[in-house]
Order: C-alpha cells, then sequence, then structure tokens
C-alpha cells in the first residue's frame, strides 16, 4: 500500500504477479490533437488510486483506453496479466482479437459520469443483463445476487422501476451495482459524481468508499479531493498527456513537487 | 440500355412537365388560401368552427387521394341533372378541374395543419414583447407572429409541396397527359418499362430538386439571425474575457 | 327499375354489394400490411447502410432514400406492373409463350408499396436510432457486448420504441398507396367500387363508401399504434 512512490519501472520487475493493470507508455491522439503523451500507470490487486487532473489532461481518455472504448495509438495495456494484443487496421489501430477485448471487458468494469443505464431496462434488468448475457450465468444466480447488490448500494427498494424513475445518486449507485454484477478485477470510475447535485454526491461517495475498504482494485478519476486525499492509496496527478506528479496521498498533497500540482489542488479546494 | 430511346422518351415526357407544374401549382396556391382559413377555424377557440375544420382535416388526411379524385370526377356525375341546373357541369365535367379540386381539397387539410405547427411555435414571450411594445390585433400578427410562423413552417411546407408535385400523378388516372400520365402510355406502346421508369424518374427529380433549391433560397432570405456572424475581430474578443 | 335505397345497395341483401366492399377491404388491409413488412425489411438494412456503412453503401442508402422520395408512388407501381410482366414475357418466350404475361397483381403491389415505404422506414429507423443514447451503447460495449448481442439486447428494443410513431405514419401512408394499386387490376376496395359503380351507376355511393371504409381501418389502426406506443414507453425518457 506504501510503495506508491517507487519509480514504476521497479515496480513492475518486482510484483507481476499482483499486479492488476499495468499501462505502459500509452499514446492516444485525436486528429492533430495528441491527448495522451506516453503515460504509463501500474495498480496491484487492492490499489485505489485517484486520478486528478483539469479538463482536457487525458485522464478520461486513459480510462477509457484500459477498457478498450477508445483504442490507442502505441503503448501497452496489461490487465491482470494478460497483455490486450493490438493491430495496426486501416484507421489506425484496432484490437487484434475481438473476442479477448469481450472477454477482458467482462473483467474491467466502467462506472461512467452520465450513468448510462438502459433506459429501457429496469435497475433489476440493467444489473443482471451483463451476467446473464455476457457471462452466460444462471439467471436466478444472477437475479439473487443482483438484490443482494442492490440492497448494498442501498437501492434494493428501486429495482423494478426504470432508471428515469430514480434521482442522479440512485441511477449511480444502480450503475455501481450492474459494474459489480460481472465480479470485476478492476473497477474504472470515469468522474463518477461530476454529473450530480451537490446533495446528491455523498451517497455515490460513500458507496466507493466501502469497496475500496473491501480491498477492490479501483482506478478513480475524479475531483473529489476528499476522496482523492482519504480514500485512496495512490494519486496520479496528470497535465497535458504527462504523469505530472504522482504518489501517496499524504505525500503529494502535503509536500507537492510540482508547481502545476500545487495550483491544482489550491484551486480545487 | 437504349440511349437513342431514352433521349426520345425524354423529349415525349418532358412535354407533361407544364401541365405536372401546373397542377402542382394551382392547388398548392389555392390550398394555401383554403389552410389558412382551416388553421385560423382550428385555433380560434370556437368550437362551432374548430370542429368542422378538425373533421375536414382528419377526412381529407385519412383517405387516399385517389378516392377522393374518382369521388369528384366519377362520383359527381351521378348528380349531372342537378350540377347541370346549377351550371357547375362545366367545371366538374372536365378532368383538369376535377384534378385541380382534389388537389386543393388534399393539400389544404395537410398545409392547415403545418401552419397551425408554425403558428403555435411562435414562443409567447415574444408575442408578450411585441404587446409590450403597444402592438395588437393586425399588427401584431403582421409584423411578429407571422414572420416567425412562416420561417418556422417553411420547411415542412416544402416538403409538402414536393408531395403535392408527386401527387399529380394520380390525375393520369383520369386521363390527364402529364409526365406519369404520358409515361404510362409510352410503356404501353413500348413495354420498355425500365427506360421509360427511369427517365420519368429523373424528370420528377430534376423538378423537385430546384423547387427544393428554391425553398432553401428562401429560407436562406429569411432568417438572417440563423446565418453565420460576420467574422469578429479576435483581438476584440480578447479583450472582453 | 326502381331505384335501391343506399343502404339496399351497400347492405348485405341479395341486391347489396356489402360482401364484395368487405372483401376488397380484406385485400386492402392485407395487400398493405405485406408492402408494410416488406417496407420494415428494406429499411431496416438501408437504414443499417446509413448508419455503419462505408462510403459506398451510404452512398447507395442516400440515393435510394433520395430518388424513392422525390418520384411519384405511381410510376414504381408502373414499373413493377409492366417491368415484372416484360421480364416474365421474356422468360416465357425462352420456353415458347409470346405476347403479354400478367404478374400476380398482389405480389407486384405488395413489392411496390415495400420499396417506397422502405425509403420513409429507413429515415424513421435511422431518426430512432439516432434517439438511443450514445452512453448506453458505450455502456453495453464497455461490459463486453459483442456487436450482435448489443444491436439485439440494447439497440434493437430502443429503436423499436422510439420508431412507432414514424411507423404509424408510415402505415397510414402505406394504407393510402395500395389504393394505387388497384390501377394494376388488383381487386382491392377501390377496384371493387369502381366495379360496383360501374355496374350500378352509382358511383358517388360507392366511393363515398370505400372513404367511409379507409377512414375506419385508419382510425382503427392510429388506435392501435398509439396503444402500442403507450405501453412500449412505460420508463422510458420521453424523446426529445
Amino acid at each position: 500500500m506504501s510503495n506508491g512512490v517507487a519509480p514504476l519501472s521497479s515496480q513492475l520487475a518486482s510484483s507481476e504477479a499482483a499486479q492488476a493493470v499495468s499501462v505502459q507508455n500509452l499514446r492516444k491522439s485525436f486528429g492533430s490533437l495528441e491527448v495522451l503523451k506516453g503515460v504509463s500507470l501500474s495498480a496491484k490487486e487492492g490499489d485505489v488510486i485517484s486520478i486528478l487532473g483539469a479538463s482536457g489532461s487525458g485522464k478520461s481518455t486513459m480510462l477509457r483506453c484500459i477498457n478498450m472504448l477508445e483504442v490507442p495509438d502505441s503503448g501497452e495495456i496489461r490487465i491482470g496479466g494478460e497483455t490486450i494484443g493490438l493491430r495496426k487496421g486501416r484507421k489506425g489501430m484496432e484490437p487484434a482479437d475481438q473476442r479477448q477485448v469481450d472477454r477482458i471487458r467482462s473483467r474491467v468494469a466502467m462506472v461512467f459520469q452520465s450513468f448510462n443505464l438502459w433506459s429501457h431496462m429496469t435497475i433489476l434488468e440493467n444489473v443482471i443483463e451483463a451476467p446473464v448475457h455476457v457471462q452466460k450465468r444462471p439467471k436466478a444466480e444472477c437475479i439473487a445476487e443482483a438484490e443482494e447488490l442492490l440492497a448494498k448500494v442501498g437501492i434494493v427498494d428501486k429495482r423494478n422501476q426504470y432508471p428515469s424513475h430514480l434521482s442522479g445518486g440512485q441511477q449511480q449507485r444502480a450503475a455501481i451495482a450492474r459494474a459489480l454484477a460481472m465480479h470485476p478485477k478492476v473497477m474504472l470510475f470515469d468522474e463518477p459524481t461530476s454529473a450530480l447535485d451537490p446533495e446528491l454526491v455523498g451517497e455515490v461517495l460513500r458507496v466507493m468508499r466501502s469497496l475500496a475498504e473491501e480491498g477492490r482494485t479501483m482506478l478513480v478519476v475524479t475531483h473529489e479531493m476528499g476522496f482523492a486525499r482519504d480514500v485512496s492509496n495512490r494519486v496520479v496527478f496528470l497535465h497535458k498527456g504527462v504523469v505530472e506528479e504522482e504518489g501517496a496521498p499524504a505525500e503529494v498533497f502535503e509536500a507537492p513537487k510540482s508547481e502545476r500540482f500545487k495550483q491544482f489542488i489550491s484551486s480545487h479546494r | 440500355m437504349d440511349f437513342a430511346f431514352m433521349w426520345d422518351a425524354f423529349l415525349t415526357l418532358l412535354s407533361g412537365v407544364p401541365l405536372t407544374l401546373n397542377l402542382a401549382f394551382m392547388a398548392v396556391g389555392l390550398g394555401a388560401v383554403l389552410a389558412m382559413l382551416l388553421a385560423l377555424m382550428r385555433m380560434s377557440g370556437l368550437k362551432v368552427l374548430d370542429w368542422p375544420a378538425q373533421a375536414y382535416v382528419f377526412v381529407f388526411r385519412g383517405t387516399p387521394l385517389l378516392v377522393q379524385i374518382f369521388l369528384i370526377y366519377y362520383g359527381l356525375g351521378q348528380f349531372r341533372p342537378t350540377l347541370q341546373e346549377w351550371g357547375l357541369w362545366v367545371f366538374f365535367r372536365e378532368p383538369y378541374w376535377c384534378a385541380v379540386l382534389a388537389l386543393t381539397l388534399n393539400t389544404a387539410a395537410y398545409a392547415s395543419e403545418i401552419m397551425r405547427g408554425g403558428l403555435q411555435s411562435v414562443p409567447h414571450n415574444q408575442v408578450e414583447a411585441a404587446r409590450a411594445c403597444g402592438m395588437s390585433g393586425f399588427l401584431l400578427y403582421r409584423r411578429v407572429v407571422f414572420p416567425i410562423a412562416v420561417r418556422q413552417a417553411l420547411p415542412a411546407y416544402g416538403s409538402e409541396i414536393i408531395l403535392m408535385v408527386k401527387a399529380t400523378s394520380l390525375a393520369s388516372v383520369i386521363t390527364m397527359m402529364e409526365v406519369t400520365g404520358l409515361a404510362a402510355k409510352l410503356i404501353s406502346q413500348t413495354f420498355r418499362a425500365i427506360e421509360v421508369f427511369v427517365v420519368a424518374g429523373l424528370i420528377y427529380l430534376i423538378m423537385n430538386f430546384i423547387i427544393t433549391r428554391i425553398i432553401m433560397a428562401i429560407e436562406w432570405w429569411l432568417s438572417p439571425h440563423l446565418r453565420r456572424p460576420p467574422a469578429v475581430e479576435p483581438r476584440l474578443e480578447a479583450a472582453h474575457v | 327499375m326502381q331505384q335501391l335505397s343506399y343502404f339496399e345497395l351497400v347492405g348485405f341483401g341479395p341486391n347489396g354489394w356489402g360482401w364484395a366492399l368487405l372483401t376488397a377491404a380484406g385485400m386492402t388491409i392485407a395487400v398493405a400490411t405485406c408492402g408494410f413488412l416488406a417496407g420494415s425489411v428494406v429499411g431496416t438494412l438501408v437504414a443499417w447502410g446509413k448508419i455503419g456503412g462505408n462510403v459506398v453503401i451510404r452512398g447507395l442508402a442516400d440515393g435510394y432514400t433520395t430518388v424513392l422520395r422525390g418520384i411519384p408512388d405511381l410510376l414504381v407501381i408502373y414499373l413493377f406492373y409492366f417491368g415484372g410482366s416484360a421480364a416474365l414475357g421474356a422468360i416465357g418466350s425462352l420456353f415458347g409463350a409470346d405476347g403479354f404475361i400478367g404478374v400476380p397483381a398482389f405480389a407486384t403491389g405488395a413489392m411496390a408499396i415495400g420499396i417506397v415505404s422502405g425509403a420513409y422506414q429507413a429515415e424513421v429507423f435511422r431518426g430512432a436510432y439516432q434517439v438511443v443514447s450514445r452512453g448506453e451503447i458505450e455502456a453495453a460495449r464497455s461490459v463486453g457486448m459483442h456487436r450482435w448481442l448489443m444491436f439485439r439486447r440494447i439497440i434493437a428494443p430502443q429503436v423499436l420504441r422510439y420508431a412507432i410513431p414514424g411507423l404509424g405514419n408510415t402505415w397510414q401512408l402505406v394504407l393510402k398507396e395500395s389504393a394505387l394499386i388497384s390501377v394494376t387490376g388488383l381487386v382491392e376496395l377501390l377496384r371493387q367500387s369502381h366495379i360496383a359503380a360501374g355496374s350500378t351507376r352509382r358511383p358517388f355511393d360507392f366511393y363515398l363508401t370505400a372513404a367511409v371504409l379507409y377512414l375506419l381501418i385508419t382510425w382503427v389502426s392510429t388506435y392501435l399504434f398509439q396503444r402500442a406506443e403507450t405501453h412500449s414507453m412505460r420508463g422510458m425518457r420521453r424523446a426529445s
């Protein structure tokens, strides 16, 4: 938990087995705009990493690359020791094996800023959709588990309602339950509280904190300094497509090395 | 494909274009007047006016145009003595006038809904603003309501005009020799359905393309507020930040 | 000869045309339904081409909808009717037959309606697809759904719901368009009325009856589509 300050390269060499996610030298451009300029990052099992940065720093793009929602131009992504194969396609890079991507995706769950619950399905149907149809698990088992998960995030009473009937905070908690139902090795959170009214942020953060306490591996793109400081065990600050500062929250928040990170902290108090 | 034949066919069918356009524009022009009347009836708030207008729209939109044409051209023949007595037979005897009448009644039903939509889309606050300036009655309609409503309704009205150009083809069924009538005749003489179809289709597409362009030009001319604003000097913009 | 009253004329008595008209109305519904379903197939494929196709396929799909919406439906019906019999005639002459061979009017009519309404339905489906939230599609990708599963579970159910009002409008168009098939001799409602009008010399009575029957069919189907819409929109956010 405490070796977040060690250089990435030595981490990679030392603890390959416990590695949950590793990203090496990731580059991604949209047109002429280079959003990621060689980002590296790794998470061991049980790590909770907060990824901070101003808008446009590339933090969401990096997260989306890990789930192959964006295909990187170069670099390597390993999930649980398995490298995602990439090859050159007609329009830039593309996944070499779509089946591998689908398999990996079902182990890397994503929680979106705008929840993205399927609007034509009830909350329960949303939660069991992927376990039943992608992972092909028995439906009865999935329903039982989904109800447990919904109870855990505190909205089991809403299970037969449609997403549009729920508040933003409830929708996001449902989306977290949907992500958990996949039994993910890694959970990616893309600004999970940014679309919420201030009074609804707390209920979502509470759920995320309890997940962190269970020892889940989480990568969280966020603007919530409190969460970064108190819950995560490592903080990564991205600026203009590179990692500008990285370390344990206690160290980086107390003694930031980078001038830009200092500015960033002071503007987000 | 036999291009010499198609060229001949093109020239033959081209002679039907004036009648096609004549029918379409007669119907659209007369239909617009009737449609405006219907739209105002529907928006009058008076049941005695609203209800008949609603029934009219329902009937003419709910039945095929060809049935309407037959009802007028063949159907009214059943009352020939009466119509002759009233001196209307000279009118209903002519397939041209029957076609114009049917097309007019038909397009009025659709166009009245378009106009009503346009009038209802005028934001209430703009009307209020006009009232606050002391406008009322006809002045309010002429200066604020109609200009906004016309801009709103124009795209849909454009589609309606295209539909009318297409609908004139049904006049061929009651012996009018417009483009489709000439095409059907040519096909039955030569049995070269595909070539004639291609040529006739092309003529309709050209007509509709030109009409669409004209409507787009009118739309552009009526909406200066939607055009790209003239470039502002970047230095001036920066000074505001 | 004594003039029959209107109700004797269109009634179900010995001199009445009631059964003939009702059968013909059934034929109208049958040919419209077949044409509509054919149009759904065409429309789905064309919409698919417009959304996911490469430049060539997209160009073809756009060309198809532009052309079909720019030319009169009657022309398309003539093409299928005369073109079909020309093609059959050519095949027939290979086997020694000659002269004009009529094509089955029902099939011609349904195909012509399918081709025309396919262009409209393609636009309806494409519009409905665009309403489906990109985020929900992304969420489906993120849980590892492959293309077909995503189409079946996430996209198709939503597109269908959003498409119902547009499909309702297209159905009304198809229903009215089916009257044009009467020019090919198919005994549907308008053709039957034409026949009855000719044999009784009471054209107004019969065309009026036809109009009333068309209105009735329109009215009932509007009601059914509205029912379907409210049913399918349970829990959905309003399409905006």
